[in-house]
């Protein structure tokens, strides 16, 4: 560059991209492996599973591991590992949908309440407040009163009960994103508003989006395992990992505590994996930020 | 390195120096963790200051200016590696702790580059201003409130008591940077550390500022390092100034010959680069190349060869000494046959 | 905004019983055939026939009266029966809090403070416990506590006030484990972030004592998000509150709401939501307040993302 005075340039948003999961580390590597395992499993558990898991059989009831059967009986006879692997159908497809659901329509309230501001934004903002005053659980217990138990509606209602805060998170971001001078410079130029939102201010944030998106992942595990744990979403006799710690409590206190204890450690197991591999991603998406 | 023996060379008419220096910077290297390696940012690095005297340390990015500050006052990263030696009234800075060491804090004070950053924000401007007083000299809470608002006087910020309930977000920035020179002169120190007080502050405000800290100074009689990027801003203020490059000192001299006769030429460059709203130009006159930090430097060259017009074979033979030259030293191996060649006669 | 919300809730509650599917004549009646004057006579009196923003208004009416209808299954007033479960949920979200606030700031600041050995292991035992559901606490606090020690006991609500606390103990602990852990790391976090801030180096170069440094510029300022998150932690509980109840077989709000959600009985549904709505948005206000009270920057109303 020879000597002149130097201009500083609008660079039009370049997307930071996800490197990719090799780059965060042991754990983040350990979780990743963990979630991978766990989706083969949901996709492929049918398959897997030797015997069948939801045919009763009382004769067989509470007893321990042995003989191809690694994790022994449930309450009602049936083999345990079976509908773990079953089980992990439900068990990661409603956060899926959960995830998915509550992310798409919160970025798009957040970037138009960005993009907009002024009475739009106050608009979106005042409506996220109040829905900040239900609980998931909450919304879950009235979606039941109204349409009764099941996932669909358990998944919907934890969608919208997370969608104010993966809201919040991103217009936070947004609005960032959208006071740089890059922005202006495409405007300047005559992009219109959609396509510098979707080309080049979103992808900006996707970082921010897909490390939200994973922890949030995990809460929706826990949430949903706790609806059907109450009986609000997936119902007996379907194997799901929530589910099958309602059934076999009462093992606990009778001595054959295995049964509701894989099932819990199921859970606790793919959460930890999301959560820590979430938190790997947060860090990179603010570091790439600086 | 050898003590500068231009002690008489002090120009303006400042008090009769004190036969000792008043701080005492010798050999001074530092290294820090980075990247898994220490890497060196200051290396050698050797200033004087004697009581009641000014010295500008200029330098850009990266050139250690701010480092020596912190090394003076003790405010280094955990794990960084300190060499040479720190003397403040002939005390060892780097052995002192406990009393010794907050009476040397009350001695030495520091002013911030950004005062917002360095203000704590839910912490009132009068907590601010009397902490040191109140918990390091015992000085009770009414005394040290009356002590805060005359010496806002002093700085040009108004308002009294009522000043001091305030809170920084409710102060400008030029408003923020007074109250930490007023709290920085509370303790009565007798070194002044600045490290670029007016760089975060727009022009207007900038020489505002930049008054209230020589007008204080003087009338205070206290000794200043003035750590800055501005060449002009150091000379015009400073008996002496001091220009780093790299991690290292490479020129000192009497600020009102530093700008007519310069022994470095990266300090020629400095100042040429400057532009001068007096004379109309075809180009602008920028240094080839970037700054380079200490841990990028080559250690057994001089490290402004690459960018300097004026480097030969021997500049990266081997490491230019720090050597006397009359009355201010230079790391320049050609300083000597240079001179007349580097001052702002010669352009480009 | 806070009426705003309690308004807004209390009409989606209004609205979800509303639309739940069910014949309310046959709901009051049992499902026995009633004769047409009485028909008519329980259609005026619960205005089955108005308009539904008519019914709106009487219920809402109704309830900050503190009448809350009548319990179709168990046929009391709602209000009674609410008033005979929630100590027991106060109760566990209190004893909760307090497990929270004491365990969970207390390792985040131990942490936080003493680099090596204590934060390492606060680190990796928070990142586990982050993990572990309510329910899943349950069950192995259960195994542990109960079934193996024998110290505490599984399920039910106990008498008096001791062995009350008794029992809510482990219940507690289920609840208060996750967010405990989150609280833990959040206060971590905030303590290093704060240590590391300019303000402290300001601090530092004035000789101010390690002590006080820790005490006025770095806890007083971490204060502020370890308040926030400690809040939101423990408005959450009220919602969590259900699944604890339900484990441990308690007879509180949150067990009770879900029976009443699976046997549809509405008018219990729609009593404790309101009131667990109401208690959320509150415990949220007052989180709102305290970070005002913080944060000299912030004014009322505007807590910061």
């Amino acid at each position: 560059m020879s000597a002149g005075i130097p201009v500083a340039v609008a660079e039009p948003g370049r997307p930071r991209v996800l490197i990719g999961v090799q780059s965060t580390g042991l754990a983040g590597i350990a979780s990743a492996a963990v979630i991978a395992v766990a989706t083969l499993v949901a996709v492929f558990g049918p398959l897997l599973a030797r015997t069948d898991p939801e045919l009763p059989n009382l004769s067989l009831a509470w007893i321990g591991p042995g003989g191809g059967h690694l994790l022994g009986f449930d309450v009602q006879g049936r083999d345990v590992l079976s509908r773990l692997l079953v089980g992990a159908r439900t068990s990661m497809l409603g956060p899926l949908v959960v995830v998915i659901v509550s992310v798409v329509t919160g970025t798009g309230f957040a970037v138009v309440a960005a993009w907009r501001r002024g009475a739009a934004d106050a608009v979106i903002s005042s409506g996220l407040d109040i829905l900040f005053a239900f609980p998931g659980i909450l919304l879950a217990v009235l979606a039941t009163a109204i349409f009764g138990a099941g996932l669909p509606a358990a998944a919907i209602s934890l969608s919208i009960a997370y969608m104010p805060y993966v809201a919040r998170v991103l217009r936070g971001a947004a609005l960032r994103e959208r006071s740089q001078p890059y922005v202006a410079a495409l405007e300047v130029q005559g992009a219109s508003a959609s396509s510098i939102c979707l080309r080049h201010l979103i992808p900006n944030i996707l970082p921010l989006i897909v490390a939200q998106a994973t922890i949030l992942f995990g809460y929706a595990m826990v949430d949903l395992a706790a609806i059907s744990f109450l009986g609000l979403g997936v119902q007996p006799p379907k194997p799901d990992w929530g589910v099958m710690i309602s059934e076999n409590q009462t093992g606990i206190v009778q001595g054959y505590p295995l049964p509701a204890l894989a099932a819990g450690l199921c859970i606790v197991a793919v959460v930890i994996a999301f959560n820590v591999l979430g938190e790997r991603l947060f860090e990179r998406a603010q570091a790439g930020r600086g | 390195m050898s003590e500068p023996a231009a002690a008489s060379q002090t120009v303006a008419p400042a008090p009769a120096a004190a036969a000792a220096p008043l701080l005492e910077v010798e050999g001074l290297t530092v290294r820090l963790r980075a990247g898994g390696a220490m890497q060196p940012v200051l290396r050698d690095v050797s200033v004087t200051i004697r009581a009641g005297e000014a010295l500008g340390l200029v330098g850009e990015s990266g050139s250690g200016k701010s480092m020596t500050a912190r090394a003076i006052d003790r405010l280094l990263p955990d794990g960084a590696e300190v060499d040479g030696s720190i003397r403040y009234e002939g005390h060892d800075v780097a052995s002192l702790s406990g009393t010794g060491l907050r009476q040397y804090r009350n001695q030495v004070a520091m002013i911030f580059q950004d005062p917002r950053a360095h203000t704590n924000p839910v912490r009132r401007i009068g907590d601010f201003m009397t902490e040191a007083l109140r918990t390091n000299l015992g000085v009770p809470g009414a005394e040290a409130n009356r002590r805060a608002v005359e010496m806002l006087e002093q700085v040009g910020v108004g308002g009294g008591a009522r000043r001091l309930r305030q809170h920084p977000h409710e102060l400008s920035g030029g408003m923020l940077q007074r109250v930490m020179i007023a709290a920085a002169l509370l303790t009565e120190p007798r070194l002044l550390l600045a490290d670029e007080p007016t760089t975060a502050l727009d022009v207007t405000t900038q020489s505002e500022v930049m008054a209230i800290l020589d007008d204080l100074r003087r009338e205070f009689g206290l000794a200043m390092l003035f750590i800055t990027h501005d060449l002009e801003l150091a000379a015009a203020i400073c008996d002496r100034t001091a220009v780093m490059y790299a991690g290292q000192i490479v020129e000192v001299r009497s600020s009102d010959r530093l700008h007519d006769d310069p022994l470095h030429p990266y300090t020629a460059a400095l100042a040429a680069a400057r532009p001068d709203i007096s004379r109309t130009a075809a180009r602008l006159l920028a240094i080839p190349g970037r700054p380079l930090s200490a841990f990028e430097a080559p250690a057994a060259e001089c490290a402004f060869a690459p960018r300097c017009a004026h480097a030969q074979e021997a500049c990266r033979a081997a490491l230019p000494e720090l050597a006397e030259l009359d009355g201010g030293l230079s790391r320049c191996r050609r300083a000597s046959e240079l001179r007349g060649r580097l001052g702002t006669a010669s352009d480009g | 905004m806070l009426l705003a919300s309690l308004l807004v809730a209390s009409f989606v509650i209004f609205a979800a019983t509303y639309l739940a599917p069910g014949n309310p004549i046959a709901a009051l009646s049992g499902g026995r055939s009633l004769p047409a004057s009485s028909v008519h006579v329980l259609e005026q009196r619960y205005h089955l026939n108005a308009p539904f923003f008519t019914q709106y208004w009487y219920w809402l009416g109704n309830a900050l009266h503190g009448n809350l209808g009548i319990s179709i299954t168990l046929r009391e007033n709602v209000s009674t029966l609410i008033a005979s479960r929630i100590w027991t949920t106060a109760g566990l979200v209190l004893y909760a809090s307090v497990l929270i606030l004491v365990f969970g700031i207390g390792m985040g600041l131990a942490a936080g403070l003493r680099p090596g050995l204590v934060d390492t292991s606060t680190v990796v035992l928070t990142a586990i416990s982050a993990a572990i559901p309510a329910f899943v606490a349950a069950i192995v606090l259960i195994l542990v506590f109960a079934v193996k020690l024998g110290w505490f006991p599984a399920i039910g609500n106990g008498t008096g006030v001791l062995d009350d606390v008794r029992h809510l103990t482990l219940p507690a602990l289920s609840l208060a484990v996750s967010s405990l852990a989150i609280v833990a790391r959040i206060t971590r976090a905030a303590v290093r972030e704060e240590r590391e801030r300019d303000h402290v180096q300001t601090a530092i170069s004035r000789g101010i004592p390690a002590r006080q440094l820790i005490r006025r510029h770095v806890l007083r300022n971490a204060a502020i998000p370890i308040t926030t998150i400690a809040g939101i932690t423990i408005a959450s509980l009220i919602a969590v509150a259900a699944v604890v109840e339900t484990a441990f077989s308690l007879n509180g709000l949150g067990a009770y709401l879900v029976q009443s959600a699976q046997s549809k009985d509405l008018a219990v549904v729609q009593g404790i939501s309101l009131l667990l709505v109401t208690a959320f948005v509150v415990v949220n206000l007052l989180v709102d307040v305290l970070y005002a009270m913080l944060d000299p920057r912030v004014s009322l109303g505007s807590r910061a993302a």
